[in-house]
């Protein structure tokens, strides 16, 4: 892993180190190390199959790996806690791509569950007033904390995916792909919501997307994934520097070039002007 | 042990309201009952102080913000990232929606009996419409072979009927066995052994062969046909043959139906065959008849016509059980859940059906003279 901006002295809340998963014959990563930052917001990319969904997967500990360390919060996820497991459950939230709501409860059921499940001490009032307030907060209207997954459209499914993983007000937040399928509108919401939210909580932001404008948008720092590594880590003007034909294409192609346009950020410019140009 | 979050009342220097301070971490898991505590008391402060709080999460600044709100306290002391809490929630909007209240029991119980009439009535009226597509689709089919889908109707065809070989042999010839043994026992009191040869052939064939195959394969292929269709309703496949031209009539409905239609007939005489040679096998120990003789025996008691009668039956059943399956498994909308409830329907209206018409099919057959 080239990690671009090597001056950071703060807390990892996430550290992975040689992390190995392979499915069969298939292998998805290999010797994949990666940090994040305490406050951040990281952005993870790399093209379809290169194992996004798979990594994060193995740091929350739904896919064991064949082989590496994860670290959560301090916690050795390899390691068999059977106590402590919950506890470190209880500190982060995840959103996964579709939602994953209950299908049988309502929005407010589904926030009040990992209450329920960590917390049973709290009264069912106050638990069900802060399920309600964190629907609010993550930007649904109040209205829709009595209804069931499938009477909501596909951005408020997503929204109250994320006011279940907002209900323990975790350190960390994961992400998979929360903006895809999204109407432009709905996507930036989204992105500013995820932004405030970092930015008012404190929270620091595994974010797996496919969205260019959610990087330019939201993102500290990006990992990209490709060769079954994280083959760099660093700001948007960072990653620009780098010679790796994956990353010029991405953030070089019509789509990165329009998003930029649309961010306007002169540094980042000129960053992708001098490294089209010296690869030209 | 985790520490609760605590709180003080503290005496204003000139002896007038005390000031609420709370203590401690006023986090998710720190506040335990809280809430309740603070609404023990009478609300009468100057301000909340929250100088003495070391660490606060949404939950605890929703808290507090709230409880502000409803005694309009002030409040003082607090961190910088209370203060950011504070001022999101505040930010939010503070108008909780109560859910309507719902109406008391009794209009509630008649509206509720009232929805489950007419859902009867939209439920029989779709089921006809059903029907009336797969004829039409039956239609098309016959006037254009090629467009019956002859692979999905063989895999079909292996899964109604040869996969279940197994299971319903071994349940046709225990059945067999309990008939002619039960019966034996009766019969013997008028000296009428016999006679369990004629009860166990003529049962077999006229009545039980087909109606217990067609609970089994209601169980195990009409089941098979609702969840299979109802999740792919789910993942819009369904939708999807729509689009491009194809129609999930004829593609998924026909070749199950048609595969249960064929298959139910040789499988009710499969049936009928084994619970007669149950009833052999047990004679042949319980009864002193000779196994060969008990089957030689069986072609002179068992008219013609029961085979008959047993064997017109089966294919309406066998249209009765994917019927139901594929209907229902269309009906799916929505969720998960629904697939689950839809497959039990599925079952229940197919077996509740089939023993209806199998009393329908008694009456008829007596009545025309095939007794």
């Amino acid at each position: 892993m080239t990690d671009l901006s090597d001056d950071y002295r703060g807390e990892y809340p996430i550290v992975v180190e040689g992390l190995r998963n392979a499915f069969g014959e298939h292998v998805v990563h290999e010797d994949l190390s990666l940090k994040v930052r305490k406050g951040e917001v990281l952005g993870v990319v790399g093209g379809s199959g290169t194992g996004k969904s798979v990594l994060m997967r193995s740091i929350i500990g739904l896919q064991p790996p064949a082989a590496g360390s994860v670290e959560v919060l301090g916690h050795d996820m390899m390691a068999d806690h059977d106590g402590d497991d919950i506890d470190i459950r209880s500190r982060w939230g995840v959103l996964f791509q579709g939602g994953a709501l209950f299908s049988t409860l309502t929005v407010e059921e589904n926030v009040e569950v990992p209450l329920k499940q960590f917390y049973p001490e709290l009264s069912d009032r106050l638990r069900s007033e802060i399920a309600r307030f964190k629907v609010r907060l993550s930007g649904l209207p109040e209205e829709a904390a009595f209804k069931y997954p499938s009477e909501l459209s596909g951005g408020m499914k997503k929204r109250a995916g994320l006011a279940r993983a907002l209900a323990l007000d975790p350190e960390l937040l994961f992400l998979d792909e929360p903006t895809a399928g999204l109407d432009p509108i709905g996507a930036a919401a989204f992105d500013n919501l995820t932004r405030e939210l970092k930015e008012t909580l404190g929270l620091t932001v595994f974010l797996i997307t496919h969205d260019l404008d959610t990087l330019y948008a939201v993102c500290d720092r990006v990992a990209v994934l490709a060769d079954r590594q994280v083959i760099a880590v660093g700001t948007i003007p960072e990653l620009l520097a780098l010679d790796h034909p994956w990353i010029q294409e991405y953030f070089n192609g019509p789509r990165g070039r329009a998003a930029l346009a649309a961010k306007g950020d002169p540094e980042v410019e000129t960053a992708m002007d001098s490294a089209g140009n010296t690869g030209a | 042990m985790r520490e609760y979050a605590e709180f003080t009342l503290s005496e204003s220097d000139d002896g007038g309201v005390p000031t609420l301070a709370l203590k401690g971490a006023l986090r998710v898991f720190s506040l335990g009952d809280l809430d309740a505590r603070l609404a023990a008391l009478d609300g009468n402060f100057a301000c909340i102080d929250l100088s003495g709080v070391d660490d606060i999460d949404t939950t605890g600044a929703w808290l507090v913000a709230n409880y502000a709100r409803e005694h309009g306290l002030s409040i003082t002391g607090e961190s910088e990232q209370a203060h950011r809490l504070l001022a999101a929630i505040g930010s939010v909007g503070e108008h909780p929606a109560e859910p309507l209240p719902g109406p008391s029991l009794l209009p509630r119980t008649l509206a509720d009996i009232g929805d489950v009439v007419i859902g009867w009535g939209h439920g029989f009226v779709r089921s006809i419409a059903f029907l009336g597509e797969l004829i039409a689709a039956l239609g098309t089919t016959l006037r254009h072979p090629s467009r019956l889908r002859g692979t999905a109707l063989v895999h079909h065809m292996q899964y109604v009927g040869i996969n279940s070989l197994w299971i319903i042999g071994l349940m046709s010839f225990l059945i067999g066995i309990v008939i002619a043994q039960q019966g034996a026992v009766q019969l013997e009191q008028f000296g009428a052994e016999i006679y369990t040869i004629n009860l166990t052939g003529r049962l077999s064939m006229r009545e039980l062969g087909i109606l217990m195959t067609s609970i089994m394969v209601a169980g195990r292929s009409g089941s098979a046909f609702a969840a299979q269709i109802g999740t792919m309703k789910l993942t819009e496949e369904v939708d999807a043959m729509r689009t491009s031209g194809v129609s999930p009539m004829e593609a998924l409905v026909v070749p199950r139906v048609l595969a249960s239609m064929i298959m139910m007939p040789l499988l009710g005489f499969y049936s009928a065959v084994l619970s007669i040679i149950g009833g052999a096998f047990i004679s042949n120990f319980a009864l002193d008849i000779p196994f060969w003789t008990f089957l030689q025996r069986m072609q002179e008691v068992v008219p013609i016509t029961d085979v008959w009668v047993g064997l017109s039956k089966a294919p309406v059943f066998g249209l009765i059980v994917a019927l139901a399956g594929c209907y229902q498994g269309m009906q799916v909308s929505g969720s998960a859940e629904e697939v689950g409830t839809r497959t039990t329907q599925a079952v229940v209206t197919a077996i509740f059906t089939v023993i209806v018409l199998d009393a329908f099919f008694a009456i008829f057959f007596t009545e025309i003279g095939w007794k």
